[in-house]
């Protein structure tokens, strides 16, 4: 975060482009290589006014800083340089190739990739140059010819997403889950890598295209004249180079569209701003053609509920459990797959596994046992084949069951670490480190986490008190089983909802410790909450704008508690802290199995029984809701007590991906 | 009356095993079998509607004991003791009156005497029954000392010595006008879901979205009624754990080609906030506006307040009762909830829309202040 807050305070956009030209970005560039910085000066001469337009070429490096500057720093740059310097084309081919195979589209060169929607969302030419991915060397060789041809109308669309970055509109769906978990480093490497690919073919397309370069040079006049008056002008054009880095490859789709749209820049500015800031949006199940798309890669060929309910149409709405047999039977042919990773998959499908930590901790583990395994196949690098194996595993986990917040956390973490590996480790010493990572991960962030959060609360229960408690968190039962054996006289109220009855099995766990326990059900909580004088709640997450992203019901608990007086303390992890804001629930939220609802315990057959083929029936199953904060007395951590309002502060002061190990 | 005893018990044991359930059917069977006991009732020829309404007061305080939870038995008895009692006052005042006109032959100072007695007859059945008028009030005013004479006794004096036959005459006429007001209330009982739901059309509107929670017949009714107006509008329904009567309301609505969606009640407070109206049945309303309504109906209501969403209770002309602020009542697993009146948008009742503070006077309009313990004596 750091190193992202100096540029914004550089309002004056001239200076930030003076930044762009001298020795700030220009030795990265030089390091990476002559041939490619030299081209890329003659295009500036030529077209004065687009010096943006090359800026691609030197600003990663200030990006790389805002979003991860250890990772990309020490990385991108050495294998770029050893590719390039070859300065044979057939090899910068084969290079290119090969980086955005280990980097950018890693899921593409696994035969069976099924990866986010943003993958599906690659037209013809992706899988085009996926294919070059596969291909041998030579193959590449004879293949380039077609590729330089795609390169132009690249291009172009570089220049016009350069302009305006009028990707924006197209850009939200096609970065998807998976995309937000991969660190953003693959894809800046990626885009450097592709930078200079395209700056070794640059200067042809620019001739050629004049036109488009004056109108190109009109459009960066007018845009720089407009976002003078606005801070971080200058910013912005490194946020378009990354659009327009990142997109060609995979999205030739986009760029009639970007081109075409190019004349709307007015309002390019904003968004473009805007679009640094937002993380990446999850997919949109909505929109029928990208889910057409997903499907078809699919493994996990799970069955549509059959009426949604029209708030929450974009997202995927399956009914649970259903595909396991399936699935199963797929096991053998599924060697993409490590059969740790497909387990934790399955369990997490078919409900085995549930919680935030216990999920995590299944995948972290899972991931960690694929590593054992994993050997970098030849002529690949372990930090680059490994990030796609991993993104690999990942997608295949989101099939099963949309990721947890704990679980992305982690796998940013992850492949964060992954990414860092210093090149010249050795494949052992590189698995050594990556699963002694992963075991401190789960140490720290999470055991470790879990103890201070139960001294924390311990000091909080006094004797006599009435603790409430909603569904089953891990972390409230180690504070009530704590505070039981540190001999607190306290008596528990277990607040349990439909379908789930999760409470029952604490109720079950507490009662054999001997604990004294009260069980009702969420509709009794005005009822009981009179005599409450504690509330105690797991959360799956706190957003930054304090919300606390839970279990569905904790609003409704914390609500009646607020109305009661009584204070609601929150008890969550500061791994599980995510910089996402919301502000209900209906804006992302997880459907669970319709037919849950369907099943009433004190009948033997369903009342709606009967009328289930009825279009005007739907069931609707959320698995979460967001708290708001003023709900929240006291959220505590593993960094102590704090009020929701310190949550941001935290991310800040603590931010996870720099503090992590 | 050995019958009517046999009746009662009958009853009684059907409430006591929840045979008869929902606060209209109770409400209905309450108000004919009361009716069975005045039509039982031997007439006799003093004090008739002092023994009537210890007849319906020994029977109601076995109704409302076989279940203290339904209200409506309650309310039921004590609109009966009502009736009774202003069919008694309206009869005695047209006999004062009658007297008054056969005496004017008689010397001044006993026309004068009747004259007073009459005025106070009259102004008490004014006070006790009729909405303070500006006239009312300043008539009261003189007379307030003699106003609280037991309106039964006010055509004791003379007149029923001189004409027995007259007064038996009347006290079946008293007899019959109770039973033709309970057999009003019967209809009246019926026809409050017809008035209710036919103001719906005036709430409901275009793609509105409705949240209710378990199973209430006035809810049905109501958004049945919007529905046939042609009005499209999507209702979910949270389950109402721990009967699931949700389920029976949205089977019900689905049957209707209502857009219907089923929720768990966890669920309420993450939908609230694209929910555009509360609509939910109440169990019984207090006098202070606050309604007690099956478990679960604070917790939306909480939720509906968070989101400034309106919060709407139907109430049937027979769920108004009990003065006071009680708090929930105590149950082992709660069946009913408290909803504080600060928490309700709006009463729609059969006599139209009310806010929470207007409640009290609907009450007074249909039980006497005498009638708010049913049981006679305290001890036995």
């Amino acid at each position: 975060m750091e190193p992202r807050r100096p540029p914004r305070t550089v309002s004056d956009p001239k200076v930030r482009q003076v930044g762009f030209v001298t020795p700030a970005a220009a030795p990265p560039a030089r390091t990476v290589s002559d041939t490619a910085a030299m081209p890329a000066a003659g295009a500036s001469q030529e077209l004065p006014l687009s010096g943006s337009s090359l800026s691609p070429v030197m600003i990663p490096p200030p990006r790389h800083d805002g979003l991860s500057a250890r990772v990309t720093a020490p990385v991108p740059v050495p294998i770029a340089a050893t590719a390039l310097r070859l300065d044979n084309l057939q090899i910068r081919v084969g290079s290119y190739n090969q980086s955005e195979v280990l980097l950018g589209t890693p899921p593409m060169t696994s035969p069976s990739s099924r990866v986010e929607d943003a993958v599906s969302e690659f037209s013809d030419d992706v899988s085009a140059s996926s294919l070059y991915g596969r291909t041998e060397p030579d193959k590449v060789g004879t293949a380039f010819p077609g590729r330089s041809g795609d390169l132009m109308p690249a291009k172009s669309v570089v220049a016009g997403g350069s302009i305006g970055g009028s990707h924006t509109p197209e850009n939200p769906p096609t970065t998807s889950l998976v995309v937000k978990t991969l660190p953003g480093i693959t894809e800046k490497k990626r885009g450097m890598l592709e930078k200079q690919h395209d700056e070794a073919a640059a200067p042809k397309p620019l001739k050629e295209k004049t036109t488009k370069a004056e109108r190109r040079a009109l459009q960066e006049a007018q845009r720089a004249a407009k976002s003078a008056a606005k801070e971080g002008g200058g910013a912005d054009p490194t946020n378009t180079k990354k659009d327009k880095v990142v997109k060609p490859t995979p999205q030739k789709k986009d760029v009639p569209e970007v081109a075409a749209s190019s004349g709307k820049k007015v309002d390019r500015p904003l968004e473009k701003e805007r679009k640094k800031e937002v993380l990446p949006l999850r997919m949109q199940f909505d929109d029928k053609h990208k889910v057409e798309k997903v499907k078809q890669r699919a493994i996990v060929n799970q069955r549509e509920a059959k009426s949604r309910v029209e708030f929450f149409q974009r997202l995927p709405q399956y009914v649970h459990g259903t595909q396991l047999q399936e699935l199963e039977a797929k096991f053998f042919q599924l060697d993409a797959v490590h059969p740790s990773v497909y387990k934790v998959g399955l369990h997490h499908l078919s409900g085995k596994i549930t919680g935030g930590n216990a999920r995590c901790i299944a995948m972290l583990l899972a991931f960690k046992e694929a590593i054992k395994d994993y050997s970098t196949p030849p002529e690949k690098a372990l930090v680059r084949d490994l990030n796609a194996k991993i993104s690999g595993f990942v997608s295949f986990l989101i099939e099963c069951r949309p990721l947890s917040i704990s679980m992305g956390n982690a796998i940013k973490f992850l492949k964060n670490r992954i990414a860092k590996l210093p090149l010249s480790m050795s494949e052992l010493d590189a698995k050594a480190s990556i699963q002694s990572d992963i075991d401190r991960f789960i140490n720290q962030k999470i055991i470790i986490a879990d103890k201070v959060i139960v001294r924390h609360a311990f000091a909080k229960i006094r004797d006599g008190d009435v603790l409430l408690t909603y569904g089953l968190s891990s972390v409230v039962e180690m504070i009530l089983v704590y505070a039981h054996e540190h001999k607190k006289k306290f008596r528990i109220v277990i607040v349990d909802s439909r379908p789930k009855h999760e409470g029952q099995i604490l109720l079950r766990r507490l009662v054999a410790k001997g604990l004294n326990c009260t069980y009702t059900h969420i509709n009794a909580i005005s009822y009981i909450m009179h005599e409450v004088t504690r509330v105690f709640l797991g959360a799956a997450s706190v957003l930054s704008n304090g919300t606390v992203y839970s279990r569905v019901g904790t609003a409704c608990v914390a609500m009646v508690a607020k109305a009661y007086r009584v204070p609601v303390l929150i008890c969550c992890e500061a791994y599980k802290f995510h910089e996402r804001v919301q502000l209900d629930s209906i804006c992302f939220n997880e459907l669970g199995d319709p037919d849950a609802i369907l099943k009433v315990p004190t009948h033997v057959e369903s009342y709606l029984y009967g009328c289930m083929d009825n279009d005007n029936l739907q069931l609707l199953n959320l698995n979460y809701d967001a708290t708001p904060s003023d709900y929240v007395s006291m959220i505590i951590t593993d960094y102590g007590m704090l009020p929701p309002t310190s949550v941001p502060v935290i991310m800040r002061e603590y931010d996870p991906q720099n503090l992590w190990i | 009356m050995p019958d009517v005893q046999a009746l009662v018990n009958d009853f009684v044991l059907k409430i006591k095993r929840r045979k008869i359930e929902g606060s209209q059917a109770t409400a209905k069977h309450t108000a004919e079998l009361l009716r069975q006991v005045v039509s039982q009732q031997r007439i006799t020829y003093t004090n008739q509607a002092a023994s009537l309404i210890d007849a319906v007061k020994a029977v109601g305080e076995q109704l409302i004991e076989a279940n203290p939870v339904e209200l409506a038995i309650g309310n039921i008895v004590r609109r009966v003791l009502h009736m009774i009692r202003e069919e008694n006052v309206s009869s005695a005042m047209s006999a004062v009156e009658e007297l008054a006109l056969g005496s004017d032959d008689d010397e001044a100072e006993h026309d004068n005497r009747m004259g007073l007695s009459a005025a106070a007859v009259a102004a008490a059945a004014r006070s006790t029954l009729r909405a303070p008028s500006l006239q009312t009030l300043l008539e009261d005013i003189p007379d307030s000392a003699t106003a609280p004479h037991p309106p039964s006794s006010g055509g004791d004096s003379e007149g029923k010595n001189k004409s027995a036959a007259e007064s038996s005459s009347r006290n079946k006429k008293l007899k019959h006008d109770v039973i033709e007001a309970i057999n009003e209330l019967i209809q009246e009982i019926d026809t409050c879901h017809e008035l209710i739901s036919a103001q719906a059309v005036e709430h409901i509107h275009q793609n509105e979205v409705i949240l209710t929670l378990g199973h209430s017949r006035t809810v049905k009714e109501f958004l049945f009624a919007a529905n046939e107006k042609k009005r499209s509008f999507r209702v979910f329904v949270a389950e109402g754990a721990p009967r699931y009567q949700g389920h029976v309301l949205a089977k019900e609505l689905v049957g209707k080609g209502l857009q219907t969606t089923v929720i768990t009640d966890s669920a309420v407070f993450a939908m609230i906030s694209r929910v555009n109206m509360v609509i939910v049945g109440a169990h019984a309303i207090m006098a202070n506006g606050g309604v007690i309504a099956p478990v679960g109906i604070n917790m939306v209501a909480l939720a509906a307040q968070r989101h400034a969403v309106p919060f709407v209770v139907l109430a049937d002309c027979m769920d108004y009762g009990q003065l006071g602020d009680s708090p929930p009542i105590r149950v082992e697993n709660p069946a009913f909830d408290y909803v504080a009146p600060k928490l309700v948008s709006l009463f729609i009742t059969d006599m139209g829309g009310h806010s929470p503070s207007y409640v009290y006077r609907l009450i007074a309009d249909y039980y006497s202040a005498e009638d708010l313990v049913v049981r006679r004596k305290s001890a036995p």
